[in-house]
This record gives C-alpha cells, structure tokens and sequence, in this order.
C-alpha cells in the first residue's frame, strides 16, 4: 500500500476515534442521564450481559441483510441483462418495473406476512424489494452505455451479439454494478431494520424495541452500533470485491 | 494501370428518418489502387463519415456500385477492414495487448499466432513495453498508436481511419503523422485517411479526395506528385504549397 493509502486510512480512523472521545465527554461535561445517552463505555458493557443474546439477534439480522441483498444483486443483475438482451423483453417489463417500483416497499410488509408468514424470510424478501431496483437500473445503464463507433468496429469484422455482450457491455457494465450495489449497502440495512419494528422475535432491530420498553438506553445504543457495524462490514466487502475487478479508471464514484 | 482495389461508382447515399429524406452523398466515383493512402478532405457534414462507413459494410448504399478486391488482391468483408476513430476507444478494462487482441478475438483467430502479432505490432507503433499497461496509463497519443495497433493486428487489407488524429495537440498530431507514413510503408495497407486538416491530407496522401457539400460529392480526386519519403521539410515545398492551395480553392476557402 502506498504513503497515501496508510495516511487515508489514518486520518479515517483518527476522525472514528474522536467521534467516540466527543460522544463521550459531552454526556459526562453535561452530565446527561444515562437513558438519554449512555457514554461509549456503558454501551459497550452491555455485551457482557448474557440475557441479552447479542449472537443470536446479530446473527438474524446479518442473515436478513446479506440474504435480501444478494438475492437482489443475482435477480438485479440477471433482469438487467435480460432486458437489455431482448427488445420485447424489455418492452414488456420495463413500464411494469417502473410502476412496481413507485410502491413503498415498506408498506408492502404486512403483505408479505400474509404471503411468507412470520419470520426471517419475510425480512429478506423485504430487504431484497428496496434493494432490487438500483442495482437493476444501475446496471441496465451500464449495460446500455456502449460507443456506438466500438460497436461499428466489431460489426465491421462481422462479430455478433454474443461477443458483443461478452466483451464488450458486461464488462463495460460492472462498475455500474458496482455503483448499484453500493447504493443498495444502505438501503439493505435499513430495510431489515424496518422489517424487524414490523414483524419478527429476533434480531437487533426487534432487541431494539424490547429494550426501549424497558428503557436500557444503553443496549439499544450497543444494537444500533452492531447494525452499523454490519451495514460496514457489507459496504467493505463491495468496495473490496470492486478494488479486485474494477480496473481502477473504470470506477464510477 | 491494372485493376483498382477500391472502386467506387457514382455512389449514393440517403439517410431516412420517419418525416424525411437527406441526401448524404450525392455522387462519389472515384478508384484507389491496393498500397495507396487517399486522404478524404470536406467540410463537416459533406458525408466523409458515411463513406467510411459504407466501405466498411456498416451502412448500405442507395445506388452506384462499390467493389472492393481485385483478381490479384482479393477481399474478405468480414476480416480485411481494420478502424481507427477519432477517440481511440480503448476498453477500459483491458490491458493495451489484450484491447490489440480484440478484432483477433472476434475472428477466432489462433491466439499464439495473434499474440506474437499483437506484441510486434505494439512494437512497430511505438509502445512496446506498454504491453500490460491499462489505456488510462498512457497519453492520448499513445492510446492511438495502440488503436492503429489493433486496426491491423488481423492484418486486414483495408485501414479506415476517421480523423484519428483531431483530438491530439498540434505537436503530437505531426509527429504521429510522420508514424503513420512509417506504418503506412512498413505494412503497405491501403489506407483511407479522413482529416480536416488539408495539410496533413496533402502531407500523408498519395491521392487526396476533395469532397464538396450541398451537393455532396468528390470535387476532385488528385494525385500527389511527392517523394514517398517524406519529411516535415516537406511542407515548405512550393508543390506542397501549390496543392494546399488548390484544395483552399476547391473549399472555397482562398
Ligand atoms: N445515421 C444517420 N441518420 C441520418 N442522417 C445522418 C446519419 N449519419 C449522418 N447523417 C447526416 O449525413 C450527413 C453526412 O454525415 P457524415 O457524418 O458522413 O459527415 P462528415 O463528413 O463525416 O462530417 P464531419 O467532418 O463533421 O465528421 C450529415 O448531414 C449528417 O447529419
Ligand atoms: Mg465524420
């Protein structure tokens, strides 16, 4: 890594430290009570509390978030190529995905029990509704955005559809992929969050309604930062995943 | 004179769209031998673009007759056009070898063979070296010099360049004028060379087609009577002055 990643990630990191040291001596220099705002430190203790069963509601809501936001990539990806492949296709389907997308995915929720019942699943079909529309139009703009003149160079040597999809609009597509996905990072978490305050027995959004009840300020800050940390944790992997197949001036920021 | 290469009869091209119909060539005839290089001079619009684009099998013609080959040079539509645009059009995504290896991967053509011939081609324009470098790593000159590359790494008997070389700086657009004659007469491809720019139509042309708009057509299709070797020197030669300015005339531009 070079002299300027290291003071990037430096500086990154700097920036989180002092965010905590902040957060930290403004609850104690105005002395704010501990349901109102927990300092770092108290938050942090709550995961020793075994009734609390971190793993278990950090593993649900993981599974719900990573869940719906694959499924969105691999269905995303593949109506994005389908209808940029077919003409009629894409006649069909796009006004109705335009209209589908108009519906506020949340609301569709107390569908979705009636469908799926109670459970994880219904969480990841919800995460997987916000998430499948910008990683679709994302990439069928990638896929769309060819130079006609490279076109006429491959058509000038006769080649076909096939090699033009292949060598030339899905790889020219990827950092729109990229680009989609990085947009549905957000979206992921918020929508299994929302999912969980809807319907569910588990997980931190769930946790995080428990604890308010009773007022442990604390271990809903904890939940809210396990959220976060999984909401990076999939963002990090994107980018990773992007720094390994996306030459670098391809990128699309 | 035995058999042109390229043989073009009162060519005609009309563009349609749903309301109208736009005359883009009126009437073009005109004949280039195989190991030529005509450069095509006209103003914007004139149909410069759309020649190309017929000689190289992208866009029908309205009327006329368009032969390429001949009995001792026969010619293949699908692999014996090579392109070279204005922007060099590089895929991002590939390494300079691999972007020379597309026309050869669309061919089928057999990868070693076509590798070695990729690596000596970069070689011949300048870049080897750059074999594993992306496009963004290289100058706008140089990304040309690898376009010129691929346009004859399936080594086609027709080069079509449209203004490759508008979007260089003054500088680098004579220097590479200088490459190109250079390949021009190490590969001896026939090249049809589209340019704004009259003297470097006159500098590199062995014929110079002047085309004409409204109507459009060939006002003239004149040979250029200079050494094959030339040098920038050149363009201080009263001939050379001589037929820049005939083209001015031609233009309307004197
Ligand atoms: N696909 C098309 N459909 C309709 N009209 C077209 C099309 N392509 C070109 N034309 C028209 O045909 C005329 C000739 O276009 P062409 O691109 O061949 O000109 P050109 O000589 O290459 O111009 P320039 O020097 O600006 O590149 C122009 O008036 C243009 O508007
Ligand atoms: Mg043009």
């Amino acid at each position: 890594m070079s002299a300027d990643t290291w003071r990037k990630i430096s500086i990154a990191v700097a920036v989180h430290v002092a965010f905590v040291a902040v957060w930290w001596l403004a609850v104690i220099l105005a002395d704010v009570p501990e349901f109102i705002l927990p300092t770092p430190w108290l938050a942090l203790q709550t995961l020793g509390e075994e009734n609390y069963n971190w793993v278990r509601h950090f593993s649900i809501t993981a599974q719900e978030i990573f869940g719906g936001y694959i499924l969105a990539v691999v269905v995303g990806v593949t109506f994005a190529v389908l209808t940029t492949w077919s003409r009629r296709l894409d006649e069909m389907l796009t006004p109705l995905l335009v209209t589908l997308n108009m519906i506020p995915k949340v609301a569709m929720a107390p569908l979705f029990i009636v469908w799926l019942r109670f459970g994880i699943q219904t969480n990841i079909v919800i995460t997987f509704t916000i998430c499948f529309f910008p990683i679709l139009l994302n990439t069928a703009r990638g896929l769309r955005e060819v130079e006609p003149e490279l076109l006429d160079l491959v058509k000038s040597l006769h080649g076909n559809r096939w090699q033009v999809f292949t060598k030339i609009q899905l790889p020219g597509a990827l950092p729109y992929v990229f680009s989609g996905m990085k947009v549905a990072t957000v979206l992921a978490v918020a929508g299994a969050i929302v999912g969980e305050f809807i319907q569910s027995d588990g997980g931190l959004g769930w946790f995080m309604l428990i604890t308010q009840e009773a007022l442990n300020t604390d271990a809903m800050v904890m939940a809210l930062m396990l959220v976060t940390l999984i909401g990076v944790l999939l963002y990090g992997s994107v980018i990773l995943l992007e720094r390994i197949f996306v030459v670098q001036d391809a990128r699309v920021e | 004179m035995s058999e042109a290469f390229i043989s073009l009869k009162d060519v005609r091209k009309v563009y349609r769209t749903r309301t109208e119909e736009f005359e883009a060539i009126q009437s073009i005839t005109m004949d280039v031998q195989a190991g030529e290089l005509v450069s095509i001079v006209g103003p914007s619009g004139c149909g410069k673009s759309t020649l190309l684009k017929i000689l190289a099998g992208l866009h029908p013609h309205d009327g006329g007759d368009v032969r390429i080959g001949s009995a001792a040079e026969p010619f293949d539509p699908s692999r014996d056009i090579g392109m070279v645009f204005q922007q060099p059009l590089l895929l991002k995504w590939r390494r300079i070898r691999e972007n020379v290896l597309l026309p050869a991967e669309i061919l089928g053509l057999p990868k070693k063979e076509a590798r070695e011939r990729a690596d000596d081609l970069l070689q011949m324009v300048g870049l080897a070296g750059f074999e594993q470098s992306y496009p963004y790593e290289l100058s706008g000159g140089m990304q040309q010099r690898a376009a010129i590359a691929r346009a004859l790494v399936h080594d086609p008997k027709l080069i079509l360049m449209d203004e490759p070389f508008g979007a260089l700086d003054a500088l680098t657009r004579e220097r590479m004028n200088i490459e190109l004659l250079r390949i021009w007469q190490e590969s001896q491809k026939t090249i049809l060379f589209v340019t704004h720019g009259i003297q470097e139509a006159v500098f590199l042309g062995s014929h110079v087609a002047v085309m004409t708009s409204g109507p459009a057509r060939l006002a003239e299709h004149m040979e250029i009577d200079l050494p094959e070797d030339r040098d920038l020197a050149i363009k201080t030669d009263e001939k050379f002055g001589e037929y820049t300015r005939h083209i001015y005339k031609l233009l309307d531009l004197d």
